[in-house]
């Protein structure tokens, strides 16, 4: 195994220090931090991934392997930002205005950071001007709405509203939670739904493909 | 305040359906926990903004569900009838739409009692909106203020029994949950959540005082539920879910050492454990509440109750008629069934409970924690220990060694996958220190502090 393939399996497996070592050594060797990233620490996540999937691990256990990736990242964002290289996709998520639900929306952040998405978490009870303000920060290609309460369902409508009124009419728009329904999400204008963490990562690369 | 240092119930023989050793009697007459389980009626709106202008219409929606719900009560031959108005958060931010809300109910409530002596009480659960901001005020500021206001208003509506499912301690125990660790849980739920129960329902009892009503009970909803609802979705191992269920008793509990007297709130499935203890009656929901959440627990839940709720449902027309009226009527149906067994005799009752149980318990971990005999265990572990913090350590390894044993003798199914968890969570208990303010010394360097306020949970920040 070389180190790129050892730094894919410490990462799979949860080892933060060797993670940052092999890490070290691989910039010492003249890799690219794009590179590093592209192909070691994704294929690692895409590993566990999968096996969350598949179910044979659970979120606790993949949140091992998001840290020990967290520990390259540690080494690998400062020289990534300082050439300019940004995630291929940023997004920002945040449950409703009225809501306070956030233990989906966090799974939802923590699954779309494991796919190298850039994540904006604005948390809860989060109104639409935020955002609004959020879009106009930072620019995403996705945002990401949750809703678990029936009587928050419409803040989903008006935020997915003065996004659009505000001139975003691009960015997408992906929204989920226990009373939502892909039928929910035509009706108000969003561009998709998914039932659940798992299949969020998916459904928004599909939605970003477009 | 007082520790409970018994337990009401020990042998499992006793810990069953529509009977607890100290029953509660309503305005109305209904003896809760004295021989006959009640239906207990939870709804709410279908999707709408709740807001000054759509306030008619919401209204309309509780009249609406009301004279269906008692309508169809009175049409079953119902013995009695809970009605639970969990309030939606605008509603305890703005105390007159709730209490205006609450009076609509208890006025329907009278009148059909006056009309067709139909027995019924209201049970007012307002939002624990502390958590609106964050971190939360757990103690002071407006939200408090309003919060209280609301339980004084319904109070003085007419609302006999209070409950909130209140969130102290949950600012760590979702991390605890996402991450997996146990140590976590048991900081969140004895050190912080029972920290904030004791003032509370402090507080609450106060407020019961005044208007001659009575403190209902709490629920670990935010806990145990959340992490329920994990294990559904595989999120996280079902041993561990199986064990925060037990842990997480000890913190409801607190609620009955302040003076609640129960129906416990429906959501808390470590009812069964509170009932041995407290001898209070409970609320429980299964398989009628599917209309709000899955979980493994359909009948094993009404092995225990007193009350026998549908959780929540929507105002929505169904083919049968509006659905609170539809699933009042499965709730009456699930009754009868269970107040036939009874007027057999206790034979009979139990024959029917032990169906309930056994139909459930070998299937899911968190099933089999909550068998008479496993919830006395849990019980008795956690009223022989000294404090909260001791009380949740010895939950959690009675839970553990309940499900290693249950498994060796073939009486509950663990996934394989799930097997290694059961020795991380022992290690992880069985390592922690034996003081609490050991404890707290050392989890205020796990815990992000950032989340909480901690003199607002009486901790040195
Ligand atoms: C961006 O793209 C996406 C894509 C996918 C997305 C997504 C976004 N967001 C979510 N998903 C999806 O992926 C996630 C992971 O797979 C999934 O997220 P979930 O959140 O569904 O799943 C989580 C992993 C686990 N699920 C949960 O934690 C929710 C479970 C249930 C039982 C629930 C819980 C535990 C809680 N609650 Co709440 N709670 C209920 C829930 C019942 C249910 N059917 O969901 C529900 C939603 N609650 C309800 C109610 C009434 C309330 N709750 C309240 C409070 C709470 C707790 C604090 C006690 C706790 C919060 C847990 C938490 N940490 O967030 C109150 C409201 C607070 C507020 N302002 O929001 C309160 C009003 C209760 C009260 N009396 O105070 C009901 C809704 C009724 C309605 N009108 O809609 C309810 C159906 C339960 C019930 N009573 O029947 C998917 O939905």
């Amino acid at each position: 195994m070389n180190e790129k393939e050892l730094l894919t399996k410490a990462v799979e497996n949860g080892n933060r220090n060797d993670a940052q070592c092999l890490t070290r050594v691989l910039l010492e060797q003249g890799l690219a931090p794009l590179e590093i990233v592209e192909q070691a620490l994704m294929p690692a996540m895409a590993v566990v991934g999968e096996k969350f999937k598949t179910g044979e691990i659970f979120v606790p256990e993949m949140l091992i392997a998001a840290r020990a990736m967290k520990e390259a990242m540690v080494l690998l964002e400062p020289l990534m930002t300082k050439a300019g290289i940004k995630p291929k996709y940023t997004a920002v998520i945040g449950t409703v205005q009225g809501d306070l639900h956030d233990i989906g929306k966090n799974l939802v952040a923590m699954m779309w950071k494991g796919a190298n998405f850039g994540v904006v978490d604005l948390g809860v009870n989060v109104p639409p001007d935020r955002f609004v303000a959020a879009v106009k920060e930072h620019n995403p290609h996705l945002i990401g709405l949750s809703a678990l309460l029936t009587t928050t369902m419409p803040a989903m409508r008006t935020t997915v509203a003065a996004v659009r009124q505000a001139g975003f009419t691009s960015v997408k728009i992906l929204i989920g939670g226990a009373p939502i329904s892909e039928e929910f999400a035509r009706e108000i204008g969003a561009d998709g739904y998914s039932p659940d963490a798992g299949s969020a990562v998916d459904g928004a690369k599909k939605l970003l493909a477009n | 305040m007082s520790r409970y240092t018994t337990l009401a119930i020990s042998e499992p023989n006793e810990l069953r359906f529509g009977l607890a050793p100290k029953p509660l009697t309503t305005r109305h007459g209904m003896q809760i926990g004295g021989g006959t389980v009640y239906p207990e009626l939870n709804f709410t709106l279908p999707p709408i903004l709740v807001n000054a202008q759509t306030m008619p219409e919401i209204q309309r929606h509780y009249r609406q569900i009301i004279t269906g719900a008692l309508q169809r009560a009175v049409e079953l031959e119902c013995h009695g009838l809970v009605v639970e108005f969990e309030t939606l958060p605008p509603m305890t931010e703005n105390p007159v739409w709730g209490v205006d809300l609450a009076k609509i109910l208890v006025d329907a409530m009278g009148e059909a009692n006056a009309k067709h002596g139909l027995k019924s009480v209201l049970r007012m659960t307002p939002n624990d909106t502390r958590e609106m901001e964050r971190p939360p005020r757990m103690r002071t500021g407006q939200l408090w203020e309003a919060m209280l206001k609301t339980f004084e208003g319904a109070a003085a509506a007419g609302a006999e029994l209070l409950s909130i499912e209140s969130v102290g301690g949950k600012e760590v125990h979702d991390e605890a949950l996402m991450i997996g660790d146990v140590r976590q849980v048991i900081f969140a739920l004895c050190v912080m959540g029972t920290r904030d129960m004791r003032f509370l329902w402090t507080e609450l009892g106060q407020i019961a005082q005044r208007h001659g009503v009575h403190c209902a009970g709490d629920t670990a909803c935010g806990f145990g539920n959340t992490a329920m609802v994990m294990a559904e979705q595989r999120m996280i191992p079902r041993v561990f879910a199986a064990v925060v269920r037990a842990i997480s008793a000890v913190r409801t509990l607190a609620c009955y050492e302040c003076g609640s007297v129960g129906p416990g709130k429906d959501c808390g499935y470590e009812n069964p454990i509170l009932k041995a203890i407290t001898g209070f009656p409970m609320a429980m929901e299964g398989k009628t509440a599917a209309c709000a959440h899955l979980s493994p627990l359909g009948n094993i839940a009404a092995a225990t109750c007193d009350t026998w709720s549908n959780e929540s449902v929507q105002n929505i027309k169904l083919l049968g008629g509006m659905a609170p009226t539809c699933y009042l009527e499965q709730l009456i149906y699930d009754c009868r069934l269970m107040n036939e067994a009874l007027a057999d005799g206790r034979d009979a009752a139990l024959m029917y409970r032990n169906w309930m149980v056994r139909s459930d318990a070998a299937r899911d971990p968190q099933a089999f924690v909550l068998t008479p005999e496993n919830s006395i265990a849990i019980a008795r572990s956690i009223v022989c220990a000294p404090n909260d913090f001791a009380a949740g350590k010895a939950a959690a390894l009675t839970a553990i060694s309940l499900l290693r044993e249950g498994q060796r003798a073939g009486a509950v199914k663990i996934a394989a996958r799930e097997q290694p968890w059961l020795d991380t969570m022992e290690e992880a208990v069985g390592s922690l220190p034996t003081t609490e303010s050991e404890f707290i010394n050392q989890m205020m360097g796990v815990v992000d502090t950032t989340k909480f306020v901690a003199r607002d949970y009486g901790l040195a920040g």
